[in-house]
């Protein structure tokens, strides 16, 4: 699904990834665990397309080179990123906007354009399943929602959408243990053979609702260790400083 | 004009010329142009004698020049003051008659004019350049009373309205701009809707200037009488031309007891080339007397065209309880300008005004937001909302408000909120991350930000208005 090769990034002049490597094939969930400023959002960044990075090294979606195309054709190509600050943008309707993202990816898919209805009955749906209330997307797009709200969104986002890789940049922070729930809910219910998750977090806690099949330790832009759950099992108990 | 300008201003889809066999006035200003236009329209002599009258008004007074965009003198004698397609000469008597040029020029705008094909739930005045050339949905409007015609028709068929109101709300001593126009104003739309008369419909003008080298001096005039409502809402295009074409309109609204008047504009006039050659100038003066006891006048404008926008769409509150609303967006790209805003004269009792303005600039252009609150003495409890949101992309544009503000009592209150922000990069990520394009997500944000002005739009024009939005501002990030 991924393929990240020697990658490497920097923005005004200053190297933030420094060589990363990773292989996420389909169907894997992947934790990237790290301190603040390890480069954590700049790989989220890197990875959805960003502009502003300078970026070298490698950097394969099913099988084909990412790094020429621009963000709005690898989201219509199923990449997905969960913000970890979702912007607000005010004056949008929540399901407008929704509908219209959707409506461009499938039609870049070369499915059939959604229409009002069928789209009614499909966000009902899905936000049922998240345990959310609809009327918060007649609001106007992320304004005045809370932290949780926020958060809940992107996910709701993520289910509507059916992206391949879902690129979470810190989905858990801020949430309450509720909230924290609905997300990996939201995670779990999408989790198929042929989907792939990137879960970026601080905490082992959100890991304990996602089990994920590899957690990468990323530090000063590069990936000091890899291993299965029990790494951030000892991350959690001795902190990164206990890594070497 | 050459490929090479069209290719470079494929956005404005309107620049194309109607090649058609024209009657002009003889170049330049003076007594005779007047009494030409006056005779061509067959006037009666009271209309020309206040025509000569704001012309020699026109002889002592001076251009103004306080607004922001400053522009190389207009020379007055090098324009022509009357142009009309030569099929037009006998007026025709219904929509067959109509050169058949001029109803494809119309279906090419997207104004089909035809019986079969027209608007449904919109009647259309269509004018171009100095005559109105077809009204549609005439008929059903008599009927309850209501006219609805060109301004030449008015004068002619119903001079006793025309006497009492034309006029009566912008003096021909206004100011230049005004007295001009009220000197050698062509055409433009007369709506007449009688007492407890709600229209059917929305009524809606149509303005094309097709002449080069001619400038466009509508007049309109609408009279809601007591306890009746109208929504007029009015659209203009030009080609595209090298040379600055002049525009100067005067718009008079007169609401009596209890009626309500809502008048919308989109302005789309050909807004010069990338680098700022060519283009409109769009000095127009609009005002609405409330003259009756709970009157309302709104206006709504979306002003995306023009070289130059200059106007104040205005409200006059004379009549105790009135209300006079102002909904605007203003946007310049490329090297458009706009000074606009509106006044608020409060002098009834218990007045109420709003005024909603959004300035959007890009590229190298400059947007002033003017406007006047001005509370009498005697209009006590009266009050004034007023929000000024400008938005900035790009960093080579400006943005300006300048609000004067007079309360002369001390029961009323005035309100004023600005803000002015640029457009985010975080806001185009998130976008872009859903799938959607530089210029798709720039229309979605600008769209969010002028929603309130947008939702006042009448239905039928909404969609249209937001696509208008979307793009004037394309290629203007990124």
């Amino acid at each position: 699904m991924l393929e990240i090769k020697n990658l490497k990034a920097s923005i005004n002049n200053k190297q933030i990834l420094k060589g990363l490597n990773i292989l996420i094939k389909p169907g894997e969930l992947h934790a990237i665990m790290g301190p603040n400023g390890s480069g954590k959002s700049t790989l989220a960044n890197v990875l959805s397309g960003k502009e502003g990075y300078e970026v070298s090294g490698e950097l394969k979606y099913q099988g084909k080179d990412l790094i020429k195309i621009p963000i709005d054709e690898r989201a219509q190509k199923g990449i997905f990123l969960a913000f970890q600050y979702p912007t607000e943008i005010p004056g949008v309707n929540t399901n407008n906007f929704l509908k219209t993202s959707l409506n461009k990816i499938r039609k870049a898919r070369g499915e059939k354009e959604l229409d009002t209805l069928s789209f009614i009955k499909m966000i009902k749906e899905k936000s049922n399943e998240l345990g959310m209330d609809e009327k918060m997307l007649s609001r106007q797009l992320n304004v005045g929602f809370s932290g949780g709200e926020k958060k809940k969104n992107e996910i709701l986002q993520m289910k509507i959408l059916n992206p391949n890789l879902a690129i979470l940049d810190e989905t858990d922070s801020g949430l309450d243990i509720d909230a924290l729930k609905t997300v990996a809910n939201g995670v779990n219910s999408t989790r198929n053979k042929d989907k792939s998750f990137l879960v970026i977090t601080h905490y082992q806690r959100l890991l304990n609702y996602i089990k994920p099949d590899y957690v990468h330790v990323l530090t000063d832009g590069r990936i000091i260790k890899s291993g299965s759950m029990e790494l951030a099992e000892q991350l959690e108990k001795s902190g990164y400083k206990g890594i070497n | 004009m050459s490929k090479h300008n069209i290719d470079k201003n494929k956005e404005y889809k309107y620049g194309f010329t109607t090649d058609i066999e024209s009657i002009k006035a003889p170049r330049g200003l003076s007594e005779n142009t007047i009494k030409f236009i006056s005779e061509i329209k067959k006037e009666p002599r009271w209309m020309l004698e206040w025509r000569l009258k704001a012309y020699n008004r026109l002889k002592v007074s001076k251009e103004p020049d306080w607004q922001k965009p400053k522009f190389p003198k207009i020379d007055y004698q090098n324009l022509y003051y009357y142009s009309a397609p030569k099929s037009s000469k006998d007026k025709p008597k219904s929509l067959d008659e109509v050169d058949p040029k001029l109803i494809e020029t119309y279906n090419k705008l997207g104004i089909p004019l035809n019986e079969q094909k027209k608007l449904s739930g919109v009647a259309v005045d269509a004018v171009f350049d100095s005559v109105s050339v077809a009204t549609t949905y005439k008929d059903e409007l008599t009927k309850k009373g209501i006219i609805f015609c060109p301004i030449s028709e008015a004068i002619q068929k119903h001079p006793d309205l025309v006497k009492k109101y034309l006029g009566s709300v912008i003096p021909i001593s206004d100011h230049y701009f005004a007295t001009l126009n009220s000197a050698v104003f062509t055409d433009g739309s007369f709506v007449y809707i009688p007492p407890n008369t709600k229209c059917p419909m929305e009524l809606s003008t149509y303005f094309r200037i097709n002449a080069s080298e001619t400038g466009q001096f509508e007049r309109t005039l609408i009279i809601a009488d007591k306890g009746s409502y109208v929504s007029y809402l009015e659209g203009c295009t030009a080609p595209m031309r090298d040379e600055n074409q002049l525009h100067a309109a005067n718009v008079e609204l007169i609401a009596l007891d209890d009626a309500e008047i809502k008048y919308s504009t989109v302005q789309n006039w050909y807004p010069g080339d990338e680098n700022g050659k060519g283009g409109i100038y769009n000095f127009v003066t609009k005002r609405g007397a409330c003259r009756g006891k709970n009157s309302k006048i709104s206006w709504t404008q979306v002003e995306t065209g023009s070289a130059i926008t200059w106007k104040y769409p205005s409200c006059i509150l004379q009549g105790d309880n009135s209300v006079g609303e102002f909904y605007s967006i203003a946007i310049t790209n490329n090297h458009q300008k706009a000074d606009t805003g509106t006044k608020m004269i409060h002098l009834g009792k218990n007045t109420k005004s709003k005024i909603i303005s959004k300035g959007i600039s890009a590229g190298n252009a400059d947007n002033t937001y003017r406007g006047l609150v001005d509370i009498g003495r005697k209009a006590l409890n009266s009050r004034n909302y007023t929000q000024c949101d400008s938005l900035l992309m790009g960093n080579r544009c400006g943005a300006h408000t300048i609000p004067y503000i007079k309360n002369k009592n001390s029961s009323s209150t005035i309100e004023h909120e600005a803000t002015t922000s640029k457009i985010n990069e975080e806001q185009l990520f998130y976008c872009n991350q859903r799938g959607l394009n530089q210029e798709e997500a720039v229309s979605l944000i600008v769209n969010g930000f002028c929603k309130e002005v947008l939702q006042q739009l009448p239905m039928e024009f909404a969609v249209e208005a937001q696509k208008l939005v979307g793009i004037s501002l394309e290629g203007s990030v990124g």
